[in-house]
């Protein structure tokens, strides 16, 4: 007999404490993931990923969560084997920074496979948001790749510029604003 | 580039329209404002789906699983204690195991260790309320906690939230990633609660915890049992 899903069911406002002790100050618990993605001894070009997340409203969400799954420098998946210690994933909540931001430390991931361009996978919960949602962030000076990213394909043109993100004004870091509704709304996926 | 192609890989079953809650649940307020306003776009599944972040017995503390002794300044916690547990199996009943659970609830009189929390109930200083373990061969958890209550929220007039225990899980892939919470059975307030009575009905049911006897042990505390069902593989093979 083929069993049913679980419903899935929002994250709620209080999530910090069991999801993201150490970045909210909570010590009972410690962290199995943060913003920190890599270390100085991750080999790779480093990358600082920033970013608010808009609700319908234009307003940033100071409460939600940012959870980031991505290939290391050379495209390989972390499968807990590897011995550089990079474990390919990381959390954020937008709660701590003045400004609602998620920041990740973390590297620049290599090719994937299957002609796919560079990119991170998001996951999005928040207050409000009955099931998560998945987008994807590539990097806007990988023109080339992006161009031939099967998945970038499928994509309306005029709206796959709200999967790149940004060169900012210091070496490494991209900026990357997710928005939930209207003009600029961010492309979520259903994989 | 990986050595392995997707193709070598299953596919993961989509998330299922009947039992999932829509982005937008009418009654539960802001969800108009905190979901995407279009359609997702359907994406087939790569090696960046289906893989998945690893963590396994090593990301966890001996204590995590117990949130009756892993929050203790003085003494014992203040409330019921009860012990659940479950079985994380996947569409076609297979046991998923290695996979990482975290949880995180208020404590017995309603009231998160959470700064953000104003409700004006106690805290317990013997209480943090969150916790987490790793399914073992069997996909089988187990915690040890203390019942949380009910507590008021904004929502609508004299809303409150009937007690619940939130849950996260990881799954074999990105994709099978899971955030929900468990509800306990008998509970009048689940009918007047917008996020519960936001999955479809009669697959609602699915959320909430059975008391079980056989869970339950004697003298200690009271045993519930919630089973959790993560994506399965696909029916079809994978197609290119
Ligand atoms: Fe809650």
């Amino acid at each position: 007999m083929r069993r049913r899903q679980t419903p899935s069911q929002t994250v709620g406002p209080f999530f910090a404490f069991g999801l993201t002790p150490g970045q909210y100050g909570y010590s009972a618990l410690s962290s199995i993931a943060d913003g920190t993605m890599a270390g100085p001894d991750t080999p790779g070009r480093r990358l600082r990923l920033e970013g608010r997340v808009f609700d319908a409203g234009g307003e940033t969400v100071p409460d939600a969560m940012v959870e980031i799954w991505q290939a290391d420098a050379t495209g390989r998946y972390p499968d807990g084997r590897s011995n550089t210690g990079f474990a390919g994933f990381g959390r954020c909540g937008t709660g701590t920074d003045p400004e609602h931001r998620f920041v990740f430390e973390t590297i620049r991931p290599g090719p994937p496979g299957d002609g796919q361009a560079p990119h991170l996978n998001v996951i999005l919960f928040m207050r409000g948001m009955p099931r998560h949602a998945f987008t994807r962030i590539y990097l806007a000076d990988e023109a080339e790749a992006n161009a031939s990213d099967p998945v970038l394909s499928t994509v309306p043109p005029e709206r796959r510029g709200t999967l790149l993100a940004a060169p900012g004004s210091r070496d490494g870091v991209y900026l990357f604003d997710i928005h939930l509704r209207g003009e600029r709304e961010t492309v979520f996926f259903e994989p | 580039m990986s050595d392995t192609s997707s193709r070598d890989l299953p596919g993961y079953a989509p998330f299922d329209p009947e039992t999932q809650p829509n982005w937008v649940v009418p009654d539960y307020h802001s969800s108009a404002s905190r979901s995407p306003g279009r359609p997702a776009i359907p994406l087939v599944q790569t090696l960046s789906e289906l893989t998945g972040p690893v963590y396994g017995h090593g990301a966890v503390q001996p204590l995590d699983h117990d949130l009756t002794r892993n929050g203790v300044t003085d003494g014992a916690p203040l409330g019921e204690r009860i012990i659940v547990t479950g079985q994380v199996l996947d569409e076609d009943g297979r046991a998923q195991p290695d996979t990482l659970i975290e949880i995180w609830q208020c404590n017995s009189a309603g009231r998160y260790i959470h700064t953000a929390d104003r409700h004006d109930a106690p805290t317990d200083p013997n209480f943090f309320g969150g916790g987490r373990c790793v399914t073992d061969e069997q996909g089988r958890y187990r915690f040890i906690t203390i019942k949380p209550a009910a507590y008021p929220w904004g929502n609508h007039p004299n809303a409150w939230r009937p007690a619940h225990i939130h849950f996260s899980l990881f799954g074999p892939a990105f994709v099978t990633r899971l955030v929900t919470q468990s509800y306990f059975p008998g509970d009048p307030l689940l009918a007047h609660d917008p996020i519960y009575m936001g999955t479809p009905v009669p697959f609602r049911d699915l959320l909430v915890m059975d008391y079980d006897p056989e869970v339950t042990e004697e003298g200690f505390a009271l045993g519930y049992r919630f089973d959790i069902v993560l994506r399965g593989r696909r029916a079809t093979p994978l197609e290119d």
